[in-house]
């Protein structure tokens, strides 16, 4: 039987970062993923922060896939016909650690995965993981088919579903209130097209984040991001549940916000060249399931390392960090020869030290928050109605301001319930 | 596709005395569905086209793992061709052999059948003589069928092509040829070259341990042509005696689009009226 120090199954953010960090340090690593090659099982393309990165690997910026970096913001509440929207325009910050860039998963994870097997890591691609390996009641590697691998840990960096962490016992399958579903689209431009309409530079992306219409009062948003010729659009819908229960297909929706007239102002001429589909896990802080055992971790999405903070999503940064943390706890439990849980449970202590413990801590009020089904139709709405209201001068004898916005509030919404609601949002924020 | 195999230059692990040693020659190809000609010089495109293993030698691997499987053997796969040829060899032995050899050099570069043929029999000499050596039937790039017959005549081998399964008696391979109107059997000594059936078995897939296999160090051997000591004068474009004197590129006319709009029922009638005036469609 093949042995190794550590079994990283899932050559995703988490598991390559996890695995590179090992092998660096010397381990005998084996990183194994399902798809034919890494990144091949991913619907990302979206945004990734900089920050881990920059620790993980300093010379990042010279060989990274990144498709533009972002240097424009939006955020956009959409009712059927009408958009209000903030842009931001930053200039692109000087410190590298603190730039977020846009990227297309099966480009950013492969680069990723071959950093890893620079590093001394056996990558292996093409293969799915069907059981954990036990002795004595520890984990002590892994099965693939008849197969088996022996390693001292195993960190399964295995996605959204991870069946390695329910094998491990420690979380039971996902109930459908625990996933999110998210749609997206890559609509193709020519790059000079693409640049005018975003008004960017070669280098500069866009990420916008909206709220409202098409998700009919479900809870949820819709994303773009610009890449180099082509824009991610997506939509994701907060629980699966709610779709179901509402009979409603996400991909007509998808076909709505697609078709959305001030969204086809920037995407008109594009062609769809892929469609695609995911689940993302929300757990967030209140969710975060047992991450380790005996033999045992669990990094990235797997283990629920997510952010939604209700006007955008961050994931890969947190999967690369916490891929970072395991592998530093492994790094511990090698020095004392100690895999138990209690020696991998340094992995808290370094989940804290790169400040993801608390990061995720901080977020935990956005779910609930995000609860409010008013900030996903009754919201967008007003905020439209208002606006029309104020600019829209049809004669002599427009109101004051505050005569406008309280016309549109009566009977819609309470003064108290705006008020808290805006309390809560802000400190969900 | 996935990252080249570490590779050394050492001499390939020595085979255990006493086992059926087979050799599988192999070649790594453009994936059929994804064939494109080069418009400018009118060859097949080979580079930053997915490529597979040549698919009669996914049969003939198939068949040596099969024996491997019956009397117990040591399977070696054989390639030429550039590095990125590793690819085969990597899921040939993932699939269940034991390691690979790759010629490459680019004084090779350029290479008809003929030098092809030389080449490999003198890497196949290089490993020493083997009990069985299976190639595929021919390659899908060119469909010559040539290199399996020239590797038996430089080696003075016994040769059975089109084999689709093989038993070994003793000192004997007793080899199943199919042909049009049955299944011929035919036995020859040992060692023999056969050539395998396109489709005659269905590949297996590769395993974790086997994919471990082949990424371990001196899985893959690189040789050269001087470390197998070919002749300079035999190989390369100017040993192969081949001269494409035209390729000729055919181009299918452009598919005509009519739409026919209106109201369902004249647009029907519209449709059926054209297709009538053109002749395709009687009464």
């Amino acid at each position: 039987m093949d042995q190794f120090d550590v079994a990283v199954v899932g050559a995703g953010p988490a598991g390559s970062a996890a695995a590179y960090q090992l092998a660096k340090s010397g381990l005998s690593v084996i990183l194994i993923e399902r798809g034919g090659a890494a990144g091949q099982k991913n619907v990302f393309g979206g945004r990734i922060y900089a920050y881990p990165l920059q620790q993980l690997i300093p010379d990042w910026q010279k060989d990274c896939p990144i498709e533009r970096i972002v240097t424009h913001e939006g955020l956009a509440l959409l009712t059927a016909d009408s958009m209000t929207s903030i842009l931001i325009d930053l200039p692109q910050p000087a410190n590298p650690a603190a730039l977020s860039f846009t990227a297309l998963r099966p480009a950013f994870d492969k680069w990723l995965a071959t950093k890893a097997e620079a590093a001394g890591a056996m990558l292996i691609t093409g293969i799915r993981v069907d059981d954990l390996r036990w002795e004595n009641g520890r984990v002590a590697g892994i099965v693939a088919g008849t197969d088996q691998v022996k390693a001292d840990v195993t960190i399964a960096a295995d996605g959204v579903v991870s069946g390695l962490a329910q094998k491990a016992k420690l979380r039971p399958e996902l109930p459908p209130g625990e996933i999110a579903v998210g749609v997206k689209e890559t609509i193709q431009l020519p790059q000079a097209t693409l640049e005018e309409r975003f008004g960017l530079t070669a280098t500069e992306g866009v990420a916008i984040s909206s709220i409202g219409y098409p998700t009919q009062g479900l809870r949820g948003g819709g994303f773009l991001y610009t890449n180099k010729t082509t824009v991610s659009l997506g939509l994701v819908v907060d629980e699966v549940r709610d779709l179901t229960d509402a009979k409603l297909q996400i991909a007509d929706l998808m076909d709505q916000f697609r078709l959305h007239p001030h969204i086809q102002r920037y995407l008109k001429g594009g062609k769809v060249i892929e469609y695609s589909a995911h689940m993302i896990p929300k757990q967030g802080w209140n969710m975060l399931p047992p991450l380790w055992r005996d033999g045992f971790l669990v990094a990235g999405d797997a283990g629920g390392f997510l952010i939604n903070h209700g006007y955008s999503y961050r994931g890969v940064d947190l999967a690369i960090a916490s891929g970072m943390a395991a592998a530093s706890a492994v790094l511990a439990a090698k020095r004392a020869g100690d895999f138990s849980a209690n020696a991998l449970g340094q992995y808290r202590a370094e989940l804290e030290r790169l400040g993801l413990w608390d990061e995720l801590k901080r977020f935990r009020r956005a779910p609930r928050f995000l609860r409010t089904s008013r900030l996903f139709s009754l919201y967008p709405q007003l905020a439209c109605d208002i606006a029309r209201a104020v600019y829209g001068i049809e004669g002599m004898g427009h109101p004051r301001l505050s005569k406008l916005v309280r016309r549109q509030l009566k009977g819609r919404v309470s003064y108290l319930t705006l008020l808290r609601d805006l309390i809560r949002g802000a400190r969900s924020m | 596709m996935t990252a080249p195999a570490e590779v050394s230059h050492s001499q390939a692990a020595p085979t255990p005395p006493g086992r059926l040693r087979i050799i599988v020659c192999i070649k790594q190809v453009p994936k059929a569905q994804e064939l494109q000609i080069d418009p400018v010089t009118k060859t097949l495109k080979r580079s930053g086209v997915p490529s597979e293993i040549n698919p009669p030698d996914h049969n003939a691997i198939e068949l040596a793992l099969q024996l491997k499987d019956r009397y117990g053997a040591d399977v070696t796969f054989v390639s030429m061709g550039p590095t990125s040829f590793d690819e085969a060899l990597e899921r040939a032995i993932a699939m269940g052999g034991d390691r690979g050899i790759l010629l490459t050099d680019r004084a090779l570069s350029g290479s008809d059948t003929v030098p092809t043929g030389y080449a490999l029999s003198e890497t196949i000499h290089k490993l020493g003589i083997s009990d069985l050596i299976l190639c595929g039937e021919e390659t899908t790039d060119s469909s010559t069928g040539h290199v399996g017959p020239g590797i038996a005549g430089h080696l003075d081998l016994s040769q059975l092509t089109y084999i689709f399964d093989a038993e070994i008696v003793g000192r004997t391979v007793r080899a199943h040829r199919m042909v049009e109107d049955g299944i011929e059997y035919w036995e020859a000594p040992l060692p023999a070259l056969l050539t395998v059936n396109f489709g005659c078995n269905k590949p297996r897939e590769p395993t974790l341990s086997g994919k471990i296999r082949a990424k371990r160090p001196g899985a893959i051997v690189h040789w050269s042509a001087a470390d197998v000591g070919l002749d300079p004068a035999k190989i390369g474009l100017k040993g192969s005696p081949t001269v494409v004197e035209k390729v000729e590129t055919v181009k299918l006319p452009d598919r005509k689009g009519e739409m026919f709009t209106g109201p369902p029922r004249e647009a029907v009638a519209a449709l059926l009226a054209r297709l009538r005036s053109e002749g395709l469609l009687a009464g």
